[in-house]
């Protein structure tokens, strides 16, 4: 082969390398989230598919943003976005309470032992999701291990309700996305020099202080990277409320499903998922633009 | 730059043991990094800790430092004992190898973490630092990053941090390491007059003997958690105690003999490999038969094309193996005739495009008594 064609087909797969993640994201992102836009703007109908044409039979555009306005109207939308968002926060948190600690833990730990813990944190995840939610069911029941246990301990006469609430919720919650927090914030302090932390304990800086003002702050890109993991999902989630949440425990992914599935009312779930969408994807552009300056002020 | 040291121990008051170390060990686990170290250092004092990566000289600076406490024996500084301090209880600050400048602030903040931790105010604060930026000569650099600066002016802002808490002592991890041969040579005369001007006391830790002998007023030559020899680099290097000392500092050859005479100022070593005895000038603790080496620095050895007069010289003859030309001074490996290959080395003081001597030349290789060092452990 010539050296050009060589070049050729060396600039070939480069293209075909930028292009693939490129191609993923617009067949199986932008095509969806173009169609779901476009039935967002329609109206519901009793048909196949159940809802209006963005065309009507003249050909002119036949689009509304009713749904959009009865998302503001009812009061119930704005809560459940609003209960959302606060959940999924708490548990963000919880997870970054648990997870921080763990992830230090193991990127400190001894090189041979890293690997074994870290195949520990992954672990749950050979065992299917649904599985693992239903083994919480029995783990947290009126007549569960943990009311059993501390009844036999004689710790409570009577079961604590732990099911059907938001701390089973809070609980499923963290345990499931943990993972997703610790692995970033794993990758984050593992590279860290540790002579940064003795560096400011060498200069007057308590163990506490160290932590604050050189780990935390360098471990920023790690938190940064593991709460969007934690928080994204679990604003969507719909099988942790569904299985372990009370009936009031209303979150947004419930309400999607309903609209959906329940009510068939297609519009107007496609609505509430745009909306949903870009309450995630506004604050991640604004975070991702103050690392970019962040970037460019060490460059 | 000798002259110089003298003065500075002289203008502080020399207090000999500033810093007292005694019988300190440090074991992890079975491995035993530091073993029953005693050591003073002087006020004032450029000290270095010589030694080979795993001999203990990084654990004995950790130490020193507060980063590791020892497994037995005392530290003090100042008639303090520190020996169980924590790092930032100790008047003592350090510049890392890595220079550990925190990536998130800039110059200035770096510079002042230390005076912050302390809570000395605002305006002190801001004093100080310019001092020290200016010191260092980073006036232009404060509000930069770390990441938009050199590595040696990110060692000159590792250096200011520690410096401006005007610690008693100042630790310093092979400050020249990470650097070009270019910005060493410079900065080792930079920290030497920082050295001299504020008289705070620098204990240096290197694994570059050239490093320590240029720096430093006194030098440790540590190997497995002990040390071989304390002394200045001249003492060091031209009288060693023992083999490790010579053979880890510089180049020197060795001839294994053993005593055959015990004079009033010299002692005769007789060499079977050579075949010929080799005399010592000085006293030594040996005894008639034992067994020592005679070792000589190449650049204390003679050539000649012709045989040299002066009978009390060690004289051999020899075949040029091999020769380097480095410039200033070239390298000489000389084939005796049991095979034996000795390294000798000479200034070229004269300009010249034809070379003194060539390859296969024979030629007279020659040393003085006063030049050969016993060596008995």
């Amino acid at each position: 082969m010539s050296s050009a064609a060589r070049a050729n087909r060396d600039l070939l797969w480069q293209r075909v390398a930028i292009a693939t993640p490129y191609l993923w994201l617009l067949l199986f992102f932008l095509v969806p989230f173009a169609i779901i836009l476009k039935i967002s703007l329609a109206d519901p109908i009793v048909a196949q598919p159940p809802f209006t044409p963005s065309f009507d039979d003249e050909g002119a555009l036949a689009v509304s943003l009713d749904n959009f306005r009865f998302l503001l109207t009812d009061k119930l939308y704005a809560v459940t976005y609003l209960r959302s968002v606060v959940i999924a926060g708490i548990a963000t948190l919880l997870c970054l309470a648990l997870g921080f600690p763990m992830a230090y833990g193991i990127a400190r730990a001894r090189e041979e032992t890293r690997g074994l813990l870290l195949l520990l944190i992954v672990l749950p995840f050979w065992i299917s999701f649904l599985l693992r939610v239903y083994a919480w069911m029995g783990l947290m029941n009126n007549h569960g291990v943990i009311n059993n246990t501390l009844i036999w301990l004689g710790i409570i006469d009577t079961p604590m309700q732990m099911m059907y609430t938001d701390f089973a919720v809070f609980v499923g919650l963290t345990y499931s996305y943990l993972p997703f927090m610790i692995l970033p914030l794993y990758a984050t302090l593992e590279r860290m020099d540790l002579d940064f932390v003795e560096a400011a304990q060498d200069l007057g800086a308590t163990r506490t202080r160290a932590f604050w003002d050189v780990t935390w702050p360098l471990a920023r890109p790690g938190v940064i990277a593991g709460c969007l993991l934690v928080f994204i999902p679990a604003m969507g989630e719909y099988v942790i409320p569904y299985l372990l949440g009370g009936p009031e425990s209303l979150l947004i992914g419930r309400v999607l499903f309903d609209e959906f599935f329940v009510n068939r009312d297609w519009p107007l779930a496609s609505a509430v998922a745009v909306v949903l969408l870009l309450l995630l994807v506004v604050p991640i552009v604004i975070l991702q633009r103050n690392q970019a300056r962040d970037a460019e002020g060490e460059a | 730059m000798e002259h110089r040291q003298e003065q500075s121990s002289k203008a502080t008051g020399a207090r000999k043991d500033f810093i007292r170390i005694r019988n300190v060990s440090k074991h992890f686990g079975d491995f035993v990094a530091v073993d029953d170290v005693n050591l003073d250092i002087g006020k004032g004092e450029l000290f270095s800790i010589l030694g080979g990566s795993g001999c203990g000289k990084t654990t004995l600076l950790r130490m020193l430092a507060g980063f590791e406490i020892p497994t037995a024996g005392t530290i003090e500084i100042d008639g303090h004992d520190v020996t169980n301090l924590p790092p930032y209880e100790r008047p003592v600050n350090m510049m890392f190898q890595s220079y550990a400048v925190f990536p998130h602030m800039n110059v200035e903040k770096n510079i002042a973490y230390g005076l912050v931790k302390d809570g000395i105010n605002k305006d002190e604060i801001a004093k100080r630092v310019d001092a020290m930026l200016e010191l260092v000569q980073l006036g232009d650099f404060r509000r930069r990053k770390p990441a938009q600066l050199s590595g040696g002016q990110r060692q000159r802002v590792a250096l200011a941090r520690a410096l401006i808490k005007k610690p008693k002592v100042l630790l310093l991890d092979e400050p020249l390491a990470a650097l070009d041969k270019k910005l060493r040579e410079h900065t080792q005369f930079e920290l030497m007059n920082i050295q001299y001007e504020l008289g705070i006391t620098f204990v240096v830790v290197t694994h570059d003997q050239e490093e320590a002998m240029t720096l430093s007023s006194r030098i440790a030559v540590m190997d497995k958690g002990r040390f071989r020899q304390v002394g200045t680099p001249k003492e060091v290097y031209e009288f060693p105690e023992n083999r490790f000392v010579a053979g880890f500092i510089g180049t020197i050859n060795t001839f294994r003999g053993r005593v055959t005479a015990i004079n009033e100022e010299t002692i005769s070593v007789h060499s079977d490999e050579l075949g010929l005895s080799l005399p010592a000038l000085g006293k030594h603790a040996v005894e008639i038969g034992q067994e020592v080496d005679i070792a000589v620095r190449p650049e204390k050895i003679f050539l000649d094309r012709d045989r040299p007069t002066n009978d009390e010289d060690t004289i051999l003859q020899g075949v040029v193996d091999d020769l380097g030309y480095l410039g200033n001074r070239s390298l000489y490996r000389i084939r005796l005739p049991g095979g034996r290959i000795i390294q000798a080395s000479s200034q070229n003081r004269r300009r010249s495009v034809t070379r003194f001597l060539e390859w296969e030349d024979k030629v007279w290789v020659s040393w003085r008594p006063r030049s050969a060092v016993v060596l008995i452990d």
